[in-house]
């Protein structure tokens, strides 16, 4: 960690503040000038802060829809349509959300591969990776929630389906699906208490971010080459440098989100949703936001139950196993840092790892597309593949690789970034 | 280090350098106050609140001496069809008795004197006079009369006695026909 | 390798926006909706107003008697270029509720332009009674609640035809090789001539078909036209911000890329 600058502002008021309150000298030292940062943060460093801004938009978007919705089963579908077709700028507000909320995810899955190619997770910079991780498991909670809002058929049978992976718990879970719903089925009060708690949840992840930034203030930025900052010629300051670069980044990716907002407003949503939530028809296919597609892949890939072979005796069934499987996904990346056992973090330097990595990627494509088909034909093995492959990759190839694989000399320094072994 | 920086300023020219800078910063200002407007008119009335903004009343089935009471705008509105008696009382009244001095002229359209339009709030504390209903208590001056603090309005809805202020308040309206007013 | 990196995400990315289309085109029809070109579409799309009034005349005329449109006010009708006082006559025409009278009984007055257009059926059990146990949709949304929604209401609407050999209809269906499952409870409701249109164009089912659809994108989506026109302006500021943000990082990391070094030791 950088030593810490106090601000003094020679305004007398600012200074008065200032001595009680060191706000300007906070942002001075966490995002400002006197932040130094390593000199060689390349563009995929940019979706942090993307993610951050992402948040806020979903923050205000969100407190100016809950304005004119109102979350009654009765009434919620014709709210959304009375906030698009009669709220000023309401037509832009809820695509604003709606899209906001994929591209906050867009931002947030890159940020984390990003992470996983360079190895930000590798000590000292654990803490940092795991408050990622309890933030992105927030963010799935309160998008859930939040696509129950609408009140539309997706929204109704997705929160049927994903309810009901509780009932999969033994011996409590049918009383815990009765305790989410507040009844005997998604209903009334279940859209209460998700709206409630939808609306609160972003906050919290707000908390988290801050979190999340002042581990990262400790432990300092990691860098494309993975290497420590030995010297004041690695770095520069955050400010103007990576506030510029940021802001041009932003530029870029508004530009993306701005044609979805205006001209695809739907492109990302289910033709299924404008219909009101019918609870006596069920959809063709249920299918959730495009985000959630290969967790969901995981979750149906798992058809078999787990006991002893010949004999009606099942320890696991295939249900309470698929939920495992789903919630296990994302809770062993909080043991990665240990189950990387690599001494090199960036992948720049891992040539075997490399290939890893975008096998990794190339296999959750895989289970997106699957997660968004039915199970039926190839689909349900392309899902057990994709699933097997997701958790070797991390609980075996990782530990594995780390004591195989033959890693490229490391660079002298980050201002030198020459082979020391070339020399 | 040093002459590497006098190179730098020398090739781009402070002034430009900060030209470039702030007009940078001055469009992503200007962006995100234009961006803030969506967020701020959201608040304004919608669309299906405006449609509501004003209402048609047709007069003809008002009878002389008759009243009714119309919501507008979430607001009681008075609409009394005048007899010639009440007209001839309201002009009758001289300035030095009134305490807003209004003429009966003021308050009504010209060409539609029997016609009373007002908004029936009293303007002491927001009550809802008495006076339009058959059998109301109209007051010492024959108009309307607010139980809640005792205000006495005349046949022009002038306040004459009482702790109310000002005349009760009128509406923007206009004759659509003889007999269908527009009122907001 | 950079490069490399770019070009994998980029493939992914697109893999993923392709599986939201996929996903939902699952439905089973037998036929998929025939491609139309309409003017709403793109970038720059507009509704064609002349249509869009063609259709309002064809969804008064035909769809009404069994299709509700829920969200659809009187009032909307302006941003279909009609003027105020006609909204109004327009709206006279059809009676509502009103509020209950001295003695508490129901009563019903004209339509004015804040009401929404009458519902044909009372609720959903007399609609179904009505039209032999299928429910009529609500065509407020029918064209963003469909799968390519457009084509979909045009070409069912045009995609009658005689079932093919050894399949059954029940009595009171008919086949529509669109419709999923291909038995549908609307017998073919635009046949050729069945209304006049206003301005005398001739009323052909493929014309009454693309002019209801107009107006059907227009009840679903009526503020459509600003939504492209502000995102014309909101792109170009946002292009215009991003190229200056571009030249301004550039000049501020040029010492950064010469090698300046901030910091001592």
């Amino acid at each position: 960690m950088a030593e810490w600058e106090t601000i003094k502002p020679e305004n007398k008021a600012l200074g008065w503040f200032e001595e009680r309150l060191p706000i300007l000298s906070l942002v001075h030292n966490v995002v400002g000038p006197g932040t130094p940062t390593p000199r060689n943060l390349n563009y995929w460093w940019n979706f942090g802060s993307l993610a951050g801004l992402m948040l806020v938009i979903q923050i205000l978007s969100g407190v100016v829809l809950a304005m004119h919705y109102t979350p009654d089963t009765a009434v919620a579908f014709d709210s959304v349509e009375r906030i698009v077709r009669d709220v000023n700028y309401g037509w832009l507000l809820r695509p604003m959300h709606a899209n906001g909320a994929s591209f906050f995810f867009i931002a947030v899955y890159i940020h984390i591969l990003r992470g996983l190619y360079y190895g930000s997770y590798k000590a000292p910079r654990e803490v940092l990776w795991m408050l990622g991780l309890v933030i992105f498991l927030l963010m799935m909670a309160t998008a859930f929630m939040g696509y129950v809002l609408p009140w539309g058929q997706m929204s109704y049978w997705g929160a049927t389906v994903i309810t009901n992976l509780f009932s999969a718990i033994p011996f409590v879970g049918e009383d815990i699906r009765t305790l989410l719903w507040g009844g005997f089925s998604v209903d009334n009060p279940t859209l209460k208490r998700f709206f409630s708690l939808h609306f609160l949840l972003p906050f919290v992840i707000f908390g988290v971010v801050i979190l999340h930034i002042w581990a990262k203030k400790v432990s300092d930025s990691g860098n494309p080459l993975g290497i420590e900052v030995k010297s004041g010629a690695d770095q520069i300051p955050f400010h103007p440098y990576y506030t510029i670069k940021d802001a041009f980044g932003m530029g870029v990716f508004f530009l993306i989100f701005a044609y979805f907002i205006f001209f695809a407003p739907d492109a990302l949503g289910h033709p299924d949703n404008y219909i009101p939530a019918n609870s006596m028809v069920t959809p063709d296919s249920i299918v959730p936001e495009w985000y959630f597609l290969p967790f969901y892949a995981i979750l149906r890939s798992i058809t078999f139950d787990i006991g002893i072979p010949g004999t009606d005796i099942t320890f696991i069934s295939a249900k309470l196993l698929g939920v495992i499987a789903m919630f296990a996904s994302i809770l062993l990346l909080f043991a990665l840092p240990w189950l990387d056992t690599s001494k090199v973090r960036s992948a720049r330097f891992r040539p075997t790892y490399r290939w890893f990595f975008w096998f990794l990627v190339a296999d959750l494509v895989l289970l997106t597309i699957v997660g968004g088909r039915k199970p039926e034909g190839i689909y349900p093995l392309l899902g057990l593949l994709g699933t097997a492959y997701y958790f070797a990759h991390f609980l075996v190839i990782m530990p594995i690789l780390g004591f195989k694989e033959k890693t490229l000399p490391l660079p002298e320094s980050i201002a030198n970034p020459v082979v020391k072994a070339a020399e | 280090m040093s002459t590497k920086e006098q190179t730098i300023h020398g090739e781009d020219g402070a002034t430009r350098r900060d030209m470039l800078h702030t007009t940078a910063a001055v469009t992503a200002g200007v962006g995100g106050i234009l961006a803030l407007w969506p967020f701020v008119d959201q608040m304004n009335p919608a669309a299906d609140t405006l449609a509501l903004a004003t209402v048609e009343v047709d007069l003809s089935s008002i009878g002389e001496g008759e009243a009714i009471i119309v919501k507008w705008q979430g607001k009681p509105i008075f609409i009394r069809h005048r007899t010639a008696t009440e007209i001839a009382e309201a002009r009758a009244v001289t300035m030095d008795q009134l305490i807003d001095k209004e003429t009966d002229e003021e308050r009504i359209h010209a060409g539609h004197e029997q016609w009373l339009i007002m908004i029936g709030i009293c303007t002491h504390l927001g009550c809802v006079p008495l006076g339009t209903k058959d059998g109301d208590e109209k007051g010492e001056y024959g108009g309307w009369f607010c139980p809640c603090h005792g205000s006495h309005y005349d046949t022009a809805g002038r306040i004459r006695k009482g702790p109310a202020p000002r005349n009760l308040d009128l509406p923007d309206y206009a004759f659509v026909s003889d007999t269908r007013i527009k009122i907001g | 390798m950079t490069m490399k990196f770019t070009k994998n995400i980029a493939v992914a990315l697109i893999a993923i926006a392709g599986v939201a289309g996929a996903a939902s085109a699952s439905s089973k029809a037998d036929k998929e909706p025939i491609k139309q070109v309409w003017s709403f579409e793109g970038v720059t799309g507009k509704y064609d107003q002349a249509a869009v009034q063609r259709g309002w005349q064809v969804y008064q005329q035909v769809c009404s008697a069994c299709h509700s449109l829920k969200y659809f006010k009187f009032r909307n009708l302006a941003g279909m270029g009609y003027e105020d006082d006609m909204i109004k006559a327009f709206a006279k025409e059809y009676e509502v509720a009103g509020e209950p009278d001295d003695a508490g009984d129901e009563t019903v007055r004209a339509a004015l332009p804040q009401d929404t257009f009458p519902a044909p059926f009372p609720n959903e059990n007399a609609a179904r009674a009505s039209n032999g146990g299928a429910l009529p949709p609500d065509l407020s949304l029918i064209v963003k609640a469909r799968h390519d929604g457009a084509n979909y209401v045009y070409s069912l609407l045009t995609g009658y035809s005689d079932a093919p050999a050894g399949r059954d209809i029940a009595e009171g269906k008919s086949y529509n090789g669109y419709f999923k499952g291909g038995q549908i409870g609307m017998a073919s409701p635009l046949s050729e001539g069945i209304i006049d249109y206003e301005g005398g164009m001739p009323a052909t089912q493929e014309q009454m078909a693309r002019d209801v659809v107009q107006f059907l994108m227009y009840v679903a989506e009526p503020k459509l036209e600003d939504r492209k026109h502000m995102g014309f302006s909101v792109m170009l500021f946002l292009l215009a911000m991003t190229i200056i943000f571009y030249l301004s990082m550039k000049k501020i990391w040029k010492p950064v890329k010469e090698g300046k070094n901030f910091y001592e030791d």
